[in-house]
């Protein structure tokens, strides 16, 4: 999984259509000290994640696909399952 | 899944039997302030998209979902059109 900090989201009408209902959210990758990286990524959202919050993005689609449609078998390759409350470093 | 714009089209006459009658599209990934970032790459259209628009593409094993034949061999597929710039809210 990736830790990124949502920035944003998109509309689509045209979409396939196992994204209908779904959020699309505008992602960017942070690093563990809340860093953003130079990757961005959409996620559908499955937890209720907001602008602003840090998530983290699961990257693999059979985990994606039941965490955002709940079923799998979707074109679906990130989603968002967690809001990320705090991170303890060494 | 990451934005991106269509800016041209392949045409391959022989090609896998069951990519026969896809489009295929030039995309070049865009960030979140929508400026090219990486090389483009090629896409099998799943959603009627065309030169120009802003889309999203789906990667990995799940590219081939939208298919029927899901041996369909992709591994970057546009699942989405972004209806205009302005529907993405940042």
């Amino acid at each position: 999984m990736i830790l990124a900090r949502v920035v944003g989201n998109v509309v689509a009408t045209q979409k396939n259509h196992r994204y209908e209902n779904a959020r699309v959210m505008l992602c960017q990758q942070i690093t563990p000290e809340g860093d953003e990286t130079s990757y961005s990524v959409l996620a559908l959202d499955s937890v209720d994640a907001g602008v602003g919050d840090t998530v983290l993005i699961v990257q693999e689609g059979w985990s994606a696909s039941t965490a955002a449609t709940g079923q799998a078998g979707a074109a679906i390759d990130s989603a968002i399952v967690g809001v990320v409350d705090r991170i303890d470093l060494l | 899944m990451q934005l991106a714009r269509v800016i041209g089209t392949v045409v391959a006459t022989v090609k896998n039997e069951s990519l026969a009658a896809r489009k295929l599209l030039v995309v070049q990934t865009v960030d979140r302030n929508l400026q090219a970032s990486g090389k483009p790459m090629v896409a099998v259209d799943a959603v009627g998209a065309g030169i120009g628009e802003l889309v999203f593409w789906c990667r990995g094993k799940e590219a081939s979902f939208p298919f029927k034949r899901e041996d369909t061999p992709t591994d970057c597929t546009i699942v989405g059109i972004v209806d205009s710039e302005q529907h993405v809210t940042r």
